[in-house]
């Protein structure tokens, strides 16, 4: 039973109609699996087995009667910033330890209207800050591709889990890289949508002009069957836009004749490990094998990128994180004498270093006298930047990019500088200030053993470009890396 | 432009979170490492152009004033820390 859990969504999908297996089989294989390797991968915060095997057994019946749609009893992951009615919700949070969500997110509703097993909540930086996992207040998640190496961050729960097939394919969310960086890291495949293709409602906050939530699969036909799933119009996120959902699997094609890829050459200078560097070049070349053009291109402004996200996202953050104030829920502190103490005493005993530090950086910037001069400025680079990535669209159809400067690295390694974890951030945080989509597929391994992923962008809603690239990509490849057995 | 240590204070307290002296050290050096480095911005020339707030320019999203149902009072006092009568939150005296 535990080979299943190899298999991607598309291949349990037909398993499931021809009724060589249920959804509770599935289910419970996971299950046992999350029972026996979680504890070295450390990716689950909350797994609810309960839960799950009533939801596949309600995906049994519909199979039986015909019904099934394509994510019908599958199970997956969801990482623990996104609300799930009556299953507790942290963030990897002391301040939301016990947190339970009176409502779901659109995202959950949606894939419950197909009948998805939910397995549980996925570890996770504290608040989606950071890009390593070590700043998750209960434990660091670990690289199942090498138990010392972090997984990436902030979604590096939703990665390792699908990695170490803990999960059938998950979701993360995604602010400066937060779904691609991990997906690169453990060898899976990360979609950040375009701003507004999918629902926000539901998801904890952020940076809200950034914020975006996306599928961590096993390969890239599960990322458009996912993505399809959660895409599209909802009312109740204002920033939500009302424009039409192409068919993501019809996009899907081992011909790139008429494709333009442009390369940004911003992003192929130093910092790059000579490892990233020959395995997105080798990408490269077979991408041209396959029919793709490949140009130049340039995103001038890439080197204030790092610059602009850390005003705006921490300036965001701290007006978001404004309302965690031991109130109406979440962790209150004891022994206060009147109301700003408890506000002091809760906030700062229920937030962990990282995100005070960012609280702190965007109350700066956003305060009176420093406003112009920070967050005003941002603003307006992040519009240069949006329009270098219009002006470089018009001479590609595509970009493809590294992911991160060098494979995983280990637990521990740069949690003393945290300055030196935001420059790691540079190859996928103008996606999130432009707005546009990004995706990142698996193309090599390091030496070590680790994976290395490519990050294709493409302008915005034209999300079906990254996955053409990628899966004639992933499909040249074929098996190039084995899932870690645990 | 270099944060002094009674700055950050000031900023703490506006940000509702309170640090020992050690911490309140280190907070200072941190931040002036990364308040350095996104500095780097007042070299950019960004001239007259628009700020963004968002990628996409979009309007207000507006809707029809009607009401529509929403939580009741249990669910809302569900992750209450301190509440009486299932009907109100329960917080220090500010008046």
């Amino acid at each position: 039973m535990s080979g299943l859990t190899q298999y991607p969504i598309h291949k349990l999908h037909k398993l499931l109609l021809t009724k060589e297996i249920t959804s509770v089989e599935l289910t419970r294989a996971y299950l046992e699996k999350i029972d026996t390797a979680d504890p070295k991968i450390k990716a689950y915060i909350t797994v609810t087995p309960d839960q799950a095997l009533e939801q596949a057994e309600k995906a049994d019946k519909r199979i039986q009667a015909g019904e099934a749609a394509l994510l019908t009893g599958i199970p997956l992951g969801i990482k623990d910033n996104m609300c799930l009615k009556g299953v507790r919700t942290t963030c990897a949070s002391k301040i939301l330890e016990n947190f339970v969500p009176p409502f779901t997110a659109t995202v959950l509703e949606k894939l419950e209207e197909q009948g998805a097993v939910f397995l549980g909540k996925l570890n996770l930086d504290e608040f989606a800050m950071g890009s390593s996992t070590e700043n998750s207040a209960f434990f660091p998640t670990h690289n199942p591709y090498n138990l010392d190496y972090i997984p990436g961050g902030s979604s590096g729960g939703s990665a390792a889990a699908t990695a170490a097939c803990l999960c059938a394919g998950s979701l993360g969310s995604d602010t400066g890289g937060s779904i691609r960086q991990p997906a690169s890291h453990c060898g899976v495949v990360g979609m950040k949508p375009t701003y507004g293709r999918v629902s926000r409602f539901g998801l904890v906050a952020f940076a809200s002009s950034l914020d975006q939530i996306g599928p961590i699969t096993k390969d890239v036909t599960d990322c458009a069957i996912m993505l399809q799933a959660i895409s599209g119009y909802d009312r109740r996120d204002s920033t939500s836009v009302d424009t039409e959902v192409p068919d993501y699997q019809a996009a899907l094609s081992t011909d790139l004749s008429g494709m333009t890829i442009g390369l940004p050459r911003e992003y192929f200078g130093k910092g790059l490990s000579d490892e990233v560097e020959t395995g997105i070049k080798n990408a490269i070349g077979i991408l041209e094998q396959l029919g793709a053009k490949v140009v130049e291109v340039s995103v001038p402004h890439t080197k204030y990128a790092i610059a602009c996200y850390y005003i705006i996202a921490p300036a965001e953050a701290s007006s978001n994180l404004a309302r965690y104030d031991g109130v109406k829920y979440g962790y209150r502190a004891k022994g206060y004498s009147n109301l700003l103490e408890m506000y002091k005493k809760t906030r700062s005993e229920g937030f962990g270093p990282e995100v005070k530090r960012r609280i702190m950086i965007g109350t700066y910037c956003l305060s009176s006298g420093y406003y112009d001069a920070y967050y005003k400025k941002a603003s307006q680079v992040r519009t240069l930047i949006t329009n270098d990535f219009k002006n470089a669209f018009s001479e590609c159809d595509v970009m493809a990019t590294p992911v991160a400067p060098t494979p995983a690295f280990k637990i521990g390694e740069k949690t003393d500088d945290p300055l030196q974890m935001y420059l790691s951030d540079i190859f996928t945080i103008s996606t999130n200030l432009a707005g546009v989509p990004g995706l990142s597929v698996p193309c090599a391994v390091s030496k070590g053993g680790l994976p290395i992923g490519i990050q294709f962008m493409a302008p915005h809603f034209k999300e079906e470009r990254t996955l053409k690239a990628a899966y004639a990509l992933e499909q040249a490849l074929g098996n190039f890396k084995e899932w870690p057995q645990f | 432009m270099k944060i002094t240590r009674a700055e950050v204070e000031h900023v703490a307290d506006l940000a509702r979170l309170h640090f020992t002296e050690e911490e309140l050290d280190g907070f200072t050096t941190q931040l002036n490492d990364i308040l350095s480095y996104v500095a780097q911005l007042e070299g950019v020339d960004t001239g007259d152009i628009e700020p963004s707030t968002h990628a996409m320019h979009m309007a207000n999203a507006f809707r029809e004033d009607e009401v529509s149902p929403s939580l009741s009072p249990e669910e809302a006092l569900a992750n209450a820390p301190e509440k009486e009568d299932e009907a109100f939150f329960v917080v220090p005296k500010i008046i």
